[in-house]
């Protein structure tokens, strides 16, 4: 408790994205998705966020160990509550919604 | 492809579910490293027989596989699979490997997606443990979320590609809604896969009946039309059509029915592996013949599995011995076994499951089915009818002699035929019936037929004691049987005519036999009386003779002393016995021959 008091006033609170897309190599749908999310990702957090993109293809037991179904998935780690999206991210205003930004 | 498969162990062309009943039905279950589609309305079955085939060739051939559940979750599959005998807990840590594909609804949909990175993930999996098998459970919910015809195909064509570069043996289950609706949806997945096979449920006067058809089978032979499934603590269970040749053989080995004089009636007993039906309306000692037929064959040393229904083996056992009919040393030496079975809470299909696996377990010689009209309680007549049927033939062909009771609603036997029509199936038909006469109400035993058997015609009176049952002629009289009380007065009637028959034939004897003494005793004085005659006439001849001698020589003498001269002296006897007559020597003469 007295620890976390005294980080709070060391600055300024930033929230930083964390983000975790889960895609199959250069599948139409996987690519669709990095770039819909590089899209959403530079007009709402600027640069405040951190992505991960995973190639379940390559790293399929890291997959496995997040609970991935399908591909592409889009994970939003931080802030809490942990999220998930399936698809290719184009409808942006469900991807927005659920990343807690509109 | 073929350099890249290793050469040796060549696979077999199909590979056995361990589902029993399927893999006959199939001619030997599913094609390996094929993929076969498993439709059917919810609750029919589709996750069951996955995860069981699964199980099985985990469990019996060491085979791993992959569960990947769209509908459920992992965690809800393993909590059903858990209610069945196959230990899936210790198998889901080793052998088992479960996908949560189900998609909760906290996750949000924004577009296409698609399949390729989840199969790279099985792909992994599949390496890790050396899966041979996999099931795609409830395929139907992911392609729902596709939401898009086009995209539904192509990941379908994925997955067909993914299973056959990977070599393995699959299920794909989906649902579709009613029974009877074409699964139009999935048309071209049943045209993409090797074999499909359809699972319903329907209701059926009340009780739920699974079934199962395979409606496809590429280059496979398969036994068409619609099969009972059931559910066991082994799973499921399919009920495989008995084959159409009746290849039974016929004993001559004579088995007692439960008692001697019954016995005598059918000829010498029951042939060994014949069925016999007992029919009665309720309290006709049905259960007790079928008791005493039981315990007959435990005292025999044979193994025996007497089944009733709707009626708790403890109460049985327990009237039994009130006539004198012991079960329990039997039940305990484990030669008898005793299922109870309630007919509304399953199907007919299910109990003749049960049953089979009853056979199975307990291999018995000899079974009672009490009673088998039961089973028509159990959903429809035409199942309950093709379950009775089912029945016999599967006993017959295990050669178990089989006593089946069946309750028929009136005293004239001719209405159980209409229920079950067992009848015509049963080698034996015997029926009980009551006879009410003077306030009286009786058991009465009749044979109505029995195969290849002299059988008698004769109605009984079945009579119930504490020394078991028993059977005592019955009397006809004016065209009625007499039973009972009535019976026993005719009895006494006879034994007294008989007694008094006897006393007649006492009397008429000793008369005779006084009249031949009376009769003898008149011929014994008559022949004296003869004899005294005989001899008075052979005195009376032979004092004559002496007369006429002592005459001649008086005569003679006289002549001597008188000089006479000799005459013709020949006719002298003749003439002294024409003087005979005179009796004045008798007395002199007869004092002559007794001085000699």
């Amino acid at each position: 408790m007295s620890r976390r008091k005294a980080k709070r006033p060391a600055g300024p609170v930033v929230t930083v994205a964390v983000l975790r897309l889960y895609i199959a190599d250069s599948a139409p749908n996987s690519a669709l998705a990095i770039a819909n999310l590089a899209a959403i990702c530079k007009e709402h957090f600027g640069d405040k966020f951190e992505l991960e993109i995973i190639d379940v293809l390559e790293d399929p037991q890291r997959a496995l160990a997040d609970g991935i179904i399908v591909t592409p998935s889009l994970t939003k780690v931080s802030p809490s509550p942990l999220t998930r999206i399936v698809g290719n991210l184009s409808d942006t205003k469900s991807v927005l919604h659920a990343l807690g930004i509109a | 492809m073929r350099a890249t498969k290793p050469p040796a162990r060549p696979t077999p062309a199909k590979m056995a579910t361990g589902i029993l009943g399927f893999d006959e039905l199939s001619n030997g279950g599913l094609k390996s490293n094929r993929t076969t589609l498993l439709m059917g309305g919810p609750g029919s079955g589709k996750t069951v027989f996955s995860l069981q085939t699964l199980v099985n060739a985990a469990r019996e051939r060491n085979e791993p596989g992959i569960f990947v559940a769209f509908e459920e979750t992992a965690s809800q599959i393993l909590a059903d699979g858990a209610g069945f005998d196959w230990g899936l807990p210790a198998l889901a840590k080793s052998k088992l490997f479960f996908l949560e594909a189900h998609l909760s609804p906290e996750v949000v949909q924004s577009g296409e997606f698609d399949l390729r990175g989840m199969l790279a993930m099985l792909k992994a999996k599949k390496e890790e443990i050396g899966a041979r098998w996999i099931v795609f459970d409830g395929i139907d919910v992911l392609l729902t979320l596709l939401q898009n015809p086009i995209a539904e195909m192509q990941e379908i064509y994925r997955i067909r590609d993914w299973l056959a570069n990977n070599a393995m043996n699959a299920i794909v289950t989906a649902k579709i809604e009613g029974e009877m609706s074409p699964a139009v949806n999935y048309g071209f997945m049943q045209f993409m896969m090797d074999c499909v096979i359809r699972l319903g449920r329907r209701l059926d006067h009340g009780v739920s009946l699974h079934r199962l058809q395979i409606t496809k089978y590429r280059g496979s032979d398969f036994v068409a039309g619609e099969h009972p499934v059931s559910f066991g603590p082994l799973g499921m269970e399919i009920g495989a059509p008995e084959p159409p040749e009746i290849k039974h053989t016929a004993s001559t080995e004579r088995i007692s029915a439960g008692f001697e004089r019954l016995d005598r009636m059918l000829g010498g007993g029951l042939f060994r592996g014949s069925s016999t039906l007992i029919t009665g309306v309720p309290g006709t000692s049905k259960t007790t013949l079928a008791g005493k037929f039981a315990e007959a064959a435990c005292l025999r040393g044979e193994r025996t599995l007497f089944v009733s229904f709707d009626e708790g083996a403890d109460p049985i056992t327990r009237n039994l011995s009130s006539v004198g009919i012991d079960l329990k040393p039997h039940l305990k030496s484990g030669l008898l076994r005793m299922y109870s079975g309630r007919t509304e809470s399953i199907g007919a299909e299910d109990h003749l499951v049960k049953l089979k696996s009853l056979l199975r377990e307990h291999r018995p010689r000899c079974m009672v089915i009490d009673p088998l009209s039961a089973l028509a309680k159990a959903g429809g007549l035409s199942t309950a009818r093709a379950v009775a049927n089912r029945l016999i033939y599967i006993m017959k062909d295990e050669g178990v002699t089989v006593l089946m009771t069946a309750i028929s609603e009136g005293d004239d036997p001719q209405t159980e035929a209409t229920e079950l029509q067992i009848s015509t199936l049963a080698d034996t038909w015997i029926h009980l019936s009551y006879v009410v006469r003077s306030g009286e109400r009786n058991r009465a035993l009749t044979i109505i037929k029995s195969r290849g058997t002299w059988h008698s015609n004769q109605v009984r009176e079945l009579i119930l004691s504490k020394a078991g049952p028993m059977l005592a002629d019955v009397y006809t009289a004016g065209g009625e049987v007499l039973m009972g009380t009535l019976r026993w007065e005719k009895e006494e009637e006879d034994k007294a005519k008989t007694m008094q028959r006897r006393l007649d034939f006492d009397n008429k004897r000793s008369a005779l036999e006084l009249a031949e003494a009376d009769t003898h005793a008149r011929v014994t004085s008559l022949q004296l009386s003869l004899e005294r005659q005989r001899a008075e006439l052979a005195r009376y001849s032979k004092d004559n003779d002496a007369r006429i001698t002592s005459s001649s020589e008086r005569e003679q003498e006289l002549g001597r002393i008188r000089n006479a001269d000799p005459t013709g002296r020949a006719s002298t006897p003749s003439r002294g016995k024409r003087n005979g007559s005179n009796g004045s020597n008798k007395g002199r003469a007869a004092g002559q021959r007794n001085a000699r």
